[in-house]
């Protein structure tokens, strides 16, 4: 999937995650995490961010994650929510997705 | 055992932490919302959020629902999409209008089974009846589809729509009420009353419950989580009438063991209706927890 503009997802209450993605043309996947719960969970919430992106096929995007102690499927709705955004895709492929 | 629907509880579907959170309140039933609780730039995310924490979150034994977006909606289509996906136990359709609205969900969940491999059927429907047609209609939407399992009044929109008000004593919602919960017993189905916006009125929400109660609905739909316990006192059996059940019941086998097709208590007859409560009083009583002698049923 293309990231075409900025896409953002989320919030910062408690629980939730605000995850922004923009285009980054020719660098390849940058993610850039802060969370309160990073020392613990920062390498699991990294490869969740990193398997949801290769499963979206997303190879180019710089992926920005403000994490509020979130579950990580609410993690997971966000990112896949704010790709969506970012690629223009209004309606997603519900047989595709995990 | 006896399904309870004492109390739906709305769960906006765009507020992680409840929709993470909300079971430990205990309500019978779990209402993720997709449509008037969730603004429209946030109708994808929202139902992003409830279709994976439905396929990840262990709710136990607190029946899960989605309130989806009206296929007359741009949302409406995605969302059952989405929803059967992730298996919730209902799906509740807003402002159903006739029985046809509610064959054209149908329909669709039923090609999103097919499509992915389960049981036509697995997901149950819930209607609310939102406008004055809805209400006209009632009977025929309670019989629309052996999907639907209960109908709702949704009494915001009604009122609107009736160019009236809510009142203390809801004396503008007696005739939907009555037609509503008429519609729901012909068909065999539950009927769940409406919610009661006025959240610090504790008072309120009581006497309104005691009412719809009374009037015979089986629960009621509660936007506050406080408004649980209240809900589930009212609706649960109390001691003595659990005890006045038993007496009842164990009166008739003691007549069926004597092939007597009298059956007498205290000196009084004891009639088919008498034993027909008597059986109700035990399920509620068994399926809210409350002690009772389950071999009488």
């Amino acid at each position: 999937m293309k990231i075409e503009r900025t896409g953002m997802a989320g919030s910062l209450e408690s629980s939730d995650v605000l995850v922004t993605i923009d285009p980054n043309v020719g660098r390849g996947v940058e993610v850039v995490l802060k969370s309160i719960a990073e020392s613990r969970f920062g390498k699991q919430i990294r490869l969740l961010i990193e398997e949801t992106l290769s499963e979206l096929e997303v190879v180019e995007a710089r992926v920005q994650v403000e994490d509020r102690s979130a579950l990580d499927c609410t993690i997971k709705a966000r990112l896949v929510t704010a790709i969506h955004r970012a690629a223009k895709m209004s309606h997603p492929d519900w047989e595709h997705l995990s | 055992m006896k399904t309870l629907r004492r109390t739906m509880l709305y769960v906006p579907g765009n507020r992680a932490a409840m929709v993470k959170d909300a079971h430990i309140y205990r309500p019978d039933t779990l209402m993720f919302d997709l449509e008037d609780g969730v603004p429209y730039p946030e109708k994808d995310s929202a139902r992003m959020l409830v279709y994976y924490a439905l396929r990840t979150i262990e709710y136990g034994d607190v029946e899960t629902a989605v309130r989806i977006n009206g296929l007359d909606t741009p949302y409406g289509r995605d969302d059952i999409e989405a929803i059967v996906r992730a298996k919730p136990d209902l799906i509740r359709i807003p402002k159903t209008d006739s029985a046809d609205s509610v064959r054209e969900v149908e329909q669709i969940i039923e090609e999103v089974e097919r499509k992915i491999g389960l049981a036509v059927g697995t997901i149950k429907l819930f209607a609310a009846i939102e406008t004055p047609l809805g209400v006209m209609n009632a009977p025929e939407i309670a019989r629309a589809s052996a999907r639907l399992v209960g109908i709702a009044l949704g009494a915001e929109d009604l009122v609107t729509n009736l160019g009236t008000t809510r009142s203390e004593d809801g004396i503008e919602l007696l005739y939907a009420r009555s037609r509503i919960l008429f519609a729901a017993r012909a068909a065999g189905i539950h009927a769940i009353d409406t919610v009661y916006s006025d959240v610090c009125n504790d008072e309120g929400f009581i006497a309104e419950t005691r009412l719809i109660k009374q009037l015979g609905f089986d629960g009621k739909s509660v936007v506050q989580p406080h408004q649980i316990d209240m809900a589930h006192k009212i609706f649960t059996p109390t001691v003595e009438e659990v005890r006045n059940a038993e007496r009842t019941l164990t009166a008739l086998h003691a007549a069926e063991e004597r092939g007597s097709g009298v059956i007498a208590l205290d000196g009084k007859m004891i009639d088919k209706p008498m034993v027909t409560r008597a059986r109700r009083i035990l399920e509620l009583a068994l399926a809210s927890g409350v002690e009772a002698n389950k071999e009488l049923l």
